[in-house]
């Protein structure tokens, strides 16, 4: 691919903006965090051309954003940010993705590097064990159809009321675990097939579950709201999303979509942006299809905390609530939202599409959990699968900027191909496991497809983020334990 | 031609080519292409037919309904293909014949899981050897 001769523009050390001329047809220049260093990558890889071709969407408001982690995707690149009006926009099934709320779970213990590092195997095979993962895995939970109506209303309701973790958790997840404007009436009969059996799994890919050691704070104020008091301390972060559930959910919507753009008049430069306005009865089917995925997907992550717990109780002969497992929070990387920002001084209604980015809410804001009012939204961002991974908080900065979003991981540098003739799987483990890292996969084939080379630093992500003000870094933790499917 | 298909590589993504000399050769080596990234094709044995039906509003459209069609098929009824016949080919309308057989972990190991066909990039054009298409697959 030729590299990217566009201007970008400089606003500052970590804000880079793509004029609105660049492209007959943008509504709103693009703006890009990131820093000097990374816009090479980002030029070799075309991704501000489609910064540039979100800003067609009918309605949008602000900037097409892209976040530092941002990478190639199909249609939007994925971290990306656009916000269109409830008035006169339009949602894209595209600006969201295939696996409607991908997102993590983070769970704190009050158990110690000491005490965990000598039962680390055990412990990686009790989990593994456990949670049904890998490609084409099917559940422990039975789901009959009539359940997955109850399923896809609830979210992780759904699973707390069948004794798979408790109230509380639901206070520390996004949405409460449950998106509202749910329609199972929405959903193909495809869609049900595809996703019932998948129920409580994790999956493969870049799906992980990751028992972590916190190695740096921050901002220990902030740290002991959310729970991680020390250097030491164990986490266990969950990164799983709507699986063939929601793959199927954005491929049957996308569909219509393809067929209806043209009929509202709208003209995009790529296919997959495909769109309708919020408001007509496309757009509404949409969202309301959508809001059973993202239901579906935090049932899910509810399933397998559950699970976690459960392993973590049998390895170390306490129950959850005595080793302190407590949810830290859940966020969705993979989504749009219905809320209200300030636009040009204007309270004005918007649907957040963040495509491969977190929401990023400030102290104070009545969607934050009470728990957490005073600091902010946790944000969370796992790294790659031997590096590390960020919890940050978010800031009134990102409200009146980026539509209370910030970035979401690593980002790809490396394609799956290329990762594949340089690195083995075999060597991966090797390698992690002289780092004191233990991996349990159910395919070492497509480990060297998610080894660390393959993905930017996520440190270098979180400082632009941070030194940009769109989240306030707060604590870092290693892995120890990785199991993928 | 020597190959029916290639892979393409990018960074997030798989995207694949297919070639034929005519347009029913280029729907049966895409559906190829993307076995070849589930599992090894070699793997797959001949033991039982499903006919499929797609339709969609033009020819580049059609070709990402059938590979979706395909993916559902692995996804939901775990069937790996290894051959198909196109039997009925028009701009909106495909009706095949696929032989394959049922997903066996002790047989088939698995590659990767595909999420999509998606519209990114969509080409279905005429070259000097006939035609030739291209996907982006989200993986």
């Amino acid at each position: 691919m030729a590299r990217w001769q566009g201007q970008l523009i400089e606003v500052d050390e970590y804000r880079w903006r793509i004029p609105q001329d660049y492209k007959t047809g943008m509504r709103v220049p693009g703006l890009i965090y990131a820093s000097q260093e990374m816009l090479e990558s980002m030029r070799e890889e075309q991704t501000p051309e489609q910064v540039a071709n979100v800003a067609f969407l009918p309605g949008i408001v602000g900037y097409s954003l892209a976040m530092p982690d941002i990478h190639w995707g199909y249609g939007f690149p994925i971290g990306g940010v656009a916000a269109t009006t409830i008035k006169d926009g339009v949602v894209s099934p595209g600006g969201v993705g295939y696996d409607i709320n991908c997102g993590v779970r983070l769970l704190r213990t009050d158990l110690s590097e000491a005490e965990v590092r000598p039962k680390i195997d055990e412990l990686v095979c009790q989990l593994f064990a456990n949670v049904p993962s890998g490609l084409g895995s099917e559940g422990k939970i039975k789901v009959s159809e009539k359940e997955m109506h109850r399923l896809m209303l609830e979210g992780a309701q759904w699973a707390v009321k069948r004794g798979l973790g408790n109230e509380e958790d639901l206070d520390v997840t996004e949405e409460r675990g449950c998106l509202a404007g749910a329609d199972p009436g929405k959903i193909s009969d495809r869609a049900i097939k595809r996703g019932t059996p998948q129920a409580g799994t994790l999956g493969s890919g870049n799906h992980f579950l990751e028992v972590q050691v916190v190695k740096e704070i921050f901002d220990s104020r902030v740290a002991d709201t959310l729970g991680i008091t020390e250097i030491g301390q164990v986490l266990v972060l969950i990164h799983t999303g709507s699986r063939g559930f929601g793959h199927q959910v954005c491929t049957d919507h996308l569909r219509v979509m393809e067929r209806v753009t043209s009929k509202y008049g709208i003209d995009l430069p790529d296919r997959q942006l495909a769109c309708a306005p919020i408001e007509s009865p496309e757009g509404r089917d949409y969202l309301a299809a959508m809001a059973c995925a993202a239901n579906y997907a935090w049932t899910n992550r509810q399933c397998i905390a559950h699970w976690v717990r459960e392993s973590f109780s049998h390895v170390f002969g306490r129950s959850p609530e005595r080793l302190g497992m407590r949810q830290v929070y859940d966020v969705a990387h993979n989504i749009a939202k219905i809320e209200e920002h300030t636009v040009d001084g204007q309270r004005v209604k918007v649907c957040v599409h963040r495509k491969g980015a977190t929401r990023s809410f400030p102290a104070g804001h009545k969607d934050v959990p009470e728990c957490y009012r005073e600091v902010g939204q946790p944000v969370l961002v796992p790294g790659d699968m031997g590096r590390r991974s960020f919890v940050a908080v978010g800031t009134q900065k990102a409200m009146s900027e980026s539509f209370g979003s910030t970035c979401h991981g690593a980002g790809r540098v490396l394609s799956r191909g290329a990762a594949k003739r340089s690195i083995k799987g075999a060597d991966v483990i090797r390698e992690l496991r002289d780092r004191g890292i233990v991996v349990k996969t159910g395919s070492v084939f497509d480990l060297a497809e998610e080894a660390s080379q393959a993905y930017k630093d996520v440190s270098e992500v979180i400082d632009v983020v941070h030194q940009a003000g769109i989240s306030t870094k707060i604590a870092m933790a290693v892995p120890m334990g990785v199991v993928k499917g | 031609m020597e190959k029916g298909f290639d892979v393409l590589d990018h960074t997030a993504d798989i995207g694949i080519i297919a070639h034929g000399t005519d347009i029913k050769q280029v729907f049966s080596n895409a559906a190829l292409a993307l076995f070849s990234l589930i599992t090894e094709l070699g793997s797959i044995e001949e033991k039982l037919d499903l006919s499929l039906r797609v339709r969609s509003e033009d020819r580049e459209g059609l070709l990402v309904e059938w590979l979706n069609e395909l993916i559902y098929v692995f996804d939901a009824r775990h069937v790996l293909v290894r051959r198909c016949d196109i039997e009925n080919l028009t701009d909106t309308q495909l009706k095949a014949t696929c032989h394959g057989e049922n997903f066996d972990p002790t047989k088939h190991k698995l590659k990767r899981g595909i999420k999509a066909a998606t519209y990114h990039m969509l080409k279905l054009d005429k070259d000097d050897h006939g035609y030739r298409a291209q996907v982006i697959l989200d993986i």
